[in-house]
């Protein structure tokens, strides 16, 4: 251990100061959604009218609406696409065009977003007058962009977890007989399924959450909950904002705990079984 | 590859192939190949062409936008890893419970919602907020500070952002590190600073390049906190991407904006696909 007298000392303050520059935002935030007075800034008093107000608020409604619609399927689709990409990066050491591939899975997850929106719009707008589709820019070309870029992420969870993934499985089940096919369904996919799990959740996440990309390639027929937030915040600051963020942090809290919760009851679970068969 | 069925294997590269192939790099041929066209009144507002006037009016008006996001990019990762090297490092020596919930608290505000972390800042930097309001009520300033819609509060916002991608992977590196060369180095009499120089440093600089590289290549092009946070002064290349295309309706002019930033970017990229490759054990 380095340094055992002040080092700790040390390491105490780094995470303390780290911390509260990571949370005292948002613990601001979740504070002043129960603040009484208009004014963001002065406290007055404890009070959940801006929660009324927000649920009064159809624009917000509609959006998070749409944009719930748009993450559950933008996620889905990144989860196959990403599972597809993540085992052929881990499993197929060779084959044309890996480099290319190898690329585009890893460009997405830095490229700016402006770049991305910007190219998916003017895909978009050229397919339209070569083929006629899509008709018009929406939910489905939202959907489109978000898939492709939470696809990357999917799979470079999948990547990691199936390095750590005990191969002799897929061979046993292999030299008792079964099919690839089966084999991949039914041993490779329960093997890596915190991956596919948390893959799919962030891939949900990152929809919701996703401003630049949808504002490019939306239409006038869709907006998404980050579109009405951002052209509110542009405005000026307001308490209702405030209440939404709060809203947001406890679903993700309690989607994040319950994703915890089931992964630690398989691991339990997994290694019940694995007493018993051993 | 054993025993995988051929059909399988070509699903499972085929699929994703096409799919970014026509969602990713078409797309891109099509800046390309916009941004060589003439700005038009018509729907779509661009007409076809192989002019470089859009190459051009970047070259006399814009150079300087993209030198300033490059300063304030690096300027951002610089701090963010100087703030993140001692949280990750905190983490990676924590006890083993510990470990896991402070690793999980850095990817918390990650999965809620970036808008409102950037709004959340407003809040607190503007004349009548949090800060200025402390400083004020305790005498050490008469008037209040010019902390928001400036470089300053950029940095700020692009720090906070990013910190999560600085930290995640310095902490992938710190972890791996093996104990006892800390304490072989610490028993031959080595002092704090010399370990850390000498031995930690050096093993953890895959982990502060891939750090680097996360945050560094998506803040040059970070659009929210520019727009948000920053005032007429700071202009960065995806702000002004969105001003060309949402307020002028210049599509020509912003896909110029996006290949000269693609070109600009190229470089970096591919030094974090050699990373990323490397990360993954055969």
């Amino acid at each position: 251990m380095i340094a055992r007298r002040g080092g700790g000392l040390f390491r105490l303050s780094a995470l303390f100061f780290g911390f509260a520059f990571l949370y005292l935002p948002i613990a601001l935030l979740v504070l002043y959604s129960f603040n009484g007075s208009r004014l963001v800034t002065v406290w007055g008093g404890f009070s959940i009218r801006w929660y009324g107000a927000l649920i009064d608020n159809e624009k917000y409604r509609d959006a998070a609406l749409t944009s719930l619609e748009i993450a559950v399927m933008a996620a889905t689709i990144a989860l196959v696409l990403g599972t597809c990409a993540g085992f052929a990066m881990n499993r197929f050491r060779r084959f044309r065009g890996r480099l290319v591939f190898g690329f585009m899975l890893m460009a997405p997850l830095v490229v700016p977003e402006v770049i991305l929106g910007l190219s998916l719009l003017l895909l978009f707008v050229a397919a339209q007058s070569w083929i006629g589709w899509p008709a018009s820019r929406g939910i489905v070309t939202v959907t489109i962009a978000h898939a492709t870029f939470a696809a990357c992420f999917v799979a470079v969870l999948v990547r990691a977890q199936l390095t750590v993934f005990d191969r002799v499985l897929e061979e046993a089940a292999l030299d008792l007989g079964a099919r690839p096919l089966a084999v991949f369904w039914r041993v490779t996919l329960p093997g890596i399924s915190p991956a596919l799990v948390s893959g799919w959740l962030l891939a949900f996440t990152l929809s919701l959450d996703d401003l630049v990309v949808a504002s490019f390639v939306s239409g006038p027929s869709a907006t998404t909950l980050p579109m009405a937030v951002y052209s509110s915040v542009r405005i000026g600051v307001t308490p209702e904002i405030n209440a939404l963020a709060t809203v947001f942090l406890g679903i993700v809290f309690v989607m994040v705990a319950l994703a915890g919760w089931l992964m630690a009851r398989q691991e339990r679970r997994r290694l019940a079984t694995a007493t018993v068969t051993a | 590859m054993t025993g995988m069925g051929a059909g399988l294997r070509r699903f499972l590269i085929g699929l994703p192939f096409v799919w970014l192939g026509v969602f990713f790099l078409l797309p891109l041929a099509i800046v390309a190949a916009i941004s060589f066209a003439e700005s038009a009144d018509a729907i779509p507002p661009f007409k076809l062409d192989w002019t470089l006037a859009n190459y051009r009016a970047l070259c006399t008006g814009c150079l300087s936008v993209y030198t300033s996001s490059l300063a304030l990019a690096a300027l951002a990762t610089v701090l963010c890893l100087l703030t993140g090297y001692p949280v990750a490092f905190a983490i990676a020596r924590a006890p083993g419970v510990w470990r896991q919930l402070l690793l999980f608290l850095v990817m918390l505000p990650f999965w809620t919602s970036f808008l409102i972390r950037v709004y959340a800042w407003i809040a607190i930097l503007q004349p009548s907020g949090l800060i200025n309001r402390v400083l004020l009520a305790s005498g050490l300033i008469e008037q209040p500070l010019p902390l928001l819609y400036n470089a300053f509060s950029v940095t700020l916002g692009l720090v906070y952002s990013y910190l999560p991608f600085m930290i995640l992977p310095l902490y992938g590196s710190l972890s791996r590190l093996d104990e006892s060369l800390i304490e072989a180095a610490a028993d031959l009499g080595a002092p704090p600073r010399r370990v850390f120089l000498d031995v930690i440093l050096p093993l953890s600089l895959p982990g502060v390049a891939a750090g680097c590289l996360l945050v560094f290549i998506p803040a040059i092009g970070e659009f929210v906190i520019p727009d948000l946070l920053g005032g007429p002064g700071t202009l960065m290349v995806g702000k002004m991407l969105w001003q060309e295309f949402f307020d002028n309706v210049d599509w020509p002019a912003a896909a110029a904006i996006a290949m000269a930033l693609v070109v600009l970017l190229t470089l970096p990229l591919l030094v974090a696909q050699r990373f990323l490759e490397r990360e993954d054990p055969a």
